[in-house]
C-alpha cells in the first residue's frame, strides 16, 4: 500500500470525533472554524438549496474554493460529481485537502466512479451498506461516510445506512473463514477487503456520518451508532442561529454520552432547518452511485 | 500508571492503544468533571487545534489543565497538542494552554499534499519513524527547552521539564519508543 494512501487515511484519523461543516462563502467558513469545526466542505449551494433549485449541480467555482482556503486554517474539502475525474483533477490542482466524490451533485457517470488510486489527494465517498463502502475503498477512497439523505434535515436515512454498514460488519466478523469468498462475491468487492473486515471488525478507513443531521441530538445519535465523526450540511446555515447551533453540535459529538449536557446544549437554539422527509422528495440522492 | 488522554477531538484512541501496549492505564478526558481523576500523566493528541482550543474554553477546562501542567503534571503533546502547549503561535494572536516556552508555526509544511513520512534521529532513542500530517514545527525555543529531534533543520520534538512535544505522530506508527520515553523519562521521574 502506498505511502500517500496511508497519509491520506491518517488525515481522516485526525478528523475523528469532529464535525465537518458545509460552507458556501469565506464568511461562513470563518463562522464554522470559530464554532469548532474540524474541517469545512466548500460548495456553491448547500444540499437543501440544490434540491430547491433542481437542474444540474456541479463542482464549485475554483475561485470560491480558493477564497475559503484562504479564509481558514483547518482542512478544506470540496465536492466533485461521481465519475467526473476532471473535476477531481481540478480540485487536486487547487491542493484541496479532501475530495468528496458526492451523490449530492448530479452524477457525471452512471456506471463508473473515479479511479481514486490515480490521485495524490484523499477522497471521501458515501455508502449505504458495507458493499458500497468496500467498493469505494477498492477504488481508492481513504474515508467513508454514510450517505443519509442530504438536504432534508431528516436523520432517518443516515441511521439506516450507519446501522446497515455496522450490521454488515458484524455479520462478516461472525462468518467462518470459508464463507468469506462468497461474501466477497455477493458484495462485488475484493476478497482482501472482506478478510480485513472479518479480522478487524471494522472498515479499513475512518467512517463518518452524513446526510440529515440537524440537531445536537441527531449528531450524538450517530456517534452512538458508530459514526467516528459527523458531516453537517444544510443543518447549520439553514437554521435560525448558525453560530450557536454549530457550537452545540460540536460539543454534542465530543460528549455524546452525556444526556445532561446535550439537554443544556439543545436549549434555545432557535429554529432548526425546516425538514422534508424522504416521502416528500422527488430525488433520492442516496440512490446515485452504487 | 494512570494516563489521561484528552478526548475532545482527534486521534486519541491511537494514543490509548500505544500506551496500553506499554502497560499504562488510560482514561478519556472529555469534560470538566473528568479532570477530577488523579492522573500520573496527560496526552494531548493530534487533531484540529482550533477545535480543541474552542472546546477547552467552552467546557471550562483550560485554566484547570493549565494549572495542573504548571504544577508539574507530565504532559505529551503531538501535532495539535504541540500547538496547544506553545506559548506563541505564528500569525495568530490567540494561544491554547501556552505553558511551554516555544513558538510554533501551524500547517508549517502546507496542505495535505505536503504531508509526509520520514525517519530521523530522536535524542537518546535513535532513529524513529515520523508521520507529519498538515504538521506544525517549532520556530523558536527558549534556553530551558531541550531540542530532541530535527528534520531538515526544523525542530520537530522538544522537552521542557514535565512537557514533551512532537510535531509528528508516533501514535500512527507501530513504534512505541517515544511513548515509552514519555512514561520512563517524564512520568516516572515526576513520581
Amino acid at each position: 500500500m502506498s505511502n500517500r494512501y496511508e497519509l491520506n487515511k491518517n488525515l481522516a484519523q485526525m478528523l475523528k470525533g469532529g464535525v465537518i461543516m458545509d460552507v458556501t462563502t469565506p464568511e461562513q467558513a470563518k463562522i464554522a472554524e470559530a464554532s469548532g469545526a474540524c474541517a469545512v466542505m466548500a460548495l456553491e449551494r448547500i444540499p437543501a438549496d440544490i434540491r430547491a433549485a433542481g437542474g444540474v449541480s456541479r463542482m464549485s467555482d475554483p475561485k470560491m474554493i480558493k477564497g475559503i482556503q484562504d479564509a481558514v486554517s483547518i482542512p478544506v474539502m470540496a465536492k466533485c460529481r461521481i465519475g467526473h475525474f476532471v473535476e477531481a483533477q481540478i480540485l487536486q490542482s487547487l491542493k484541496i485537502d479532501y475530495i468528496d466524490e458526492s451523490e449530492v451533485l448530479t452524477p457525471a457517470d452512471n456506471v463508473n466512479h473515479i479511479d481514486k488510486t490515480k490521485f495524490q489527494v484523499p477522497f471521501v465517498c458515501g455508502a449505504r451498506n458495507l458493499g458500497e463502502a468496500l467498493r469505494r475503498i477498492a477504488e481508492g477512497a481513504s474515508m467513508i461516510r454514510s450517505k443519509g439523505e442530504a438536504g432534508t434535515g431528516d436523520i432517518v436515512q443516515a441511521v439506516s445506512h450507519m446501522r446497515a454498514i455496522n450490521g454488515d460488519i458484524s455479520k462478516i466478523a461472525a462468518m467462518r473463514e470459508d464463507e468469506l469468498f462468497v461474501a466477497a462475491k455477493n458484495m462485488q468487492v475484493p476478497y482482501e477487503l472482506v478478510e480485513y473486515v472479518h479480522k478487524n471488525k471494522k472498515l479499513p478507513v475512518v467512517n463518518f456520518s452524513a446526510g440529515g443531521v440537524a440537531t445536537p441530538a441527531d449528531a450524538a445519535l450517530m456517534v452512538h451508532l458508530g459514526a467516528e465523526g459527523v458531516f453537517v450540511g444544510s443543518g447549520i446555515f439553514k437554521s435560525g442561529n448558525p453560530e450557536k447551533r454549530a457550537a452545540a453540535i460540536v460539543k454534542a459529538v465530543t460528549n455524546y454520552n452525556d444526556p445532561d449536557m446535550i439537554a443544556k446544549l439543545s436549549e434555545d437554539l432557535g429554529e432548526a432547518m425546516v425538514g422534508i422527509n424522504e416521502n416528500e422528495i422527488k430525488i433520492l440522492m442516496a440512490e446515485r452511485g452504487q | 500508571m494512570k494516563i489521561g488522554v484528552l478526548a475532545l477531538q482527534g486521534a486519541f484512541q491511537e494514543h490509548q492503544k500505544a500506551l496500553s501496549s506499554l502497560g499504562a492505564e488510560t482514561f478519556q478526558i472529555r469534560q470538566h468533571r473528568d479532570l477530577n481523576i488523579e492522573l500520573d500523566g496527560l496526552v494531548l493528541p493530534g487533531g484540529e487545534s482550533t477545535t480543541m482550543c474552542k472546546l477547552l474554553l467552552e467546557l471550562n477546562m483550560m485554566d484547570n489543565l493549565r494549572n495542573k501542567i504548571q504544577n508539574g503534571l507530565p504532559v505529551f503533546g503531538t501535532c495539535a497538542g504541540l500547538i496547544l502547549l506553545s506559548k506563541k503561535i505564528q500569525n495568530q494572536s490567540t494561544t491554547g494552554l501556552a505553558t511551554m516556552n516555544i513558538e510554533c508555526c501551524r500547517n508549517a509544511y502546507g496542505k495535505q499534499l505536503d504531508s509526509f513520512k520520514t525517519s530521523s534521529q530522536f535524542a537518546d532513542i535513535g532513529e524513529v519513524p515520523m508521520v507529519f500530517i498538515r504538521a506544525p514545527y517549532i520556530t523558536q525555543a527558549s534556553a530551558n527547552v531541550e531540542i530532541l529531534a530535527k528534520v531538515d533543520g526544523k525542530i520537530v520534538a522538544a522537552k521542557q521539564k514535565n512537557q514533551l512535544v512532537t510535531a509528528f505522530h508516533p501514535e500512527l506508527t507501530n513504534d512505541v519508543k517515544i511513548h515509552s520515553y514519555f512514561l520512563k523519562n517524564i512520568v516516572n521521574m515526576a513520581k
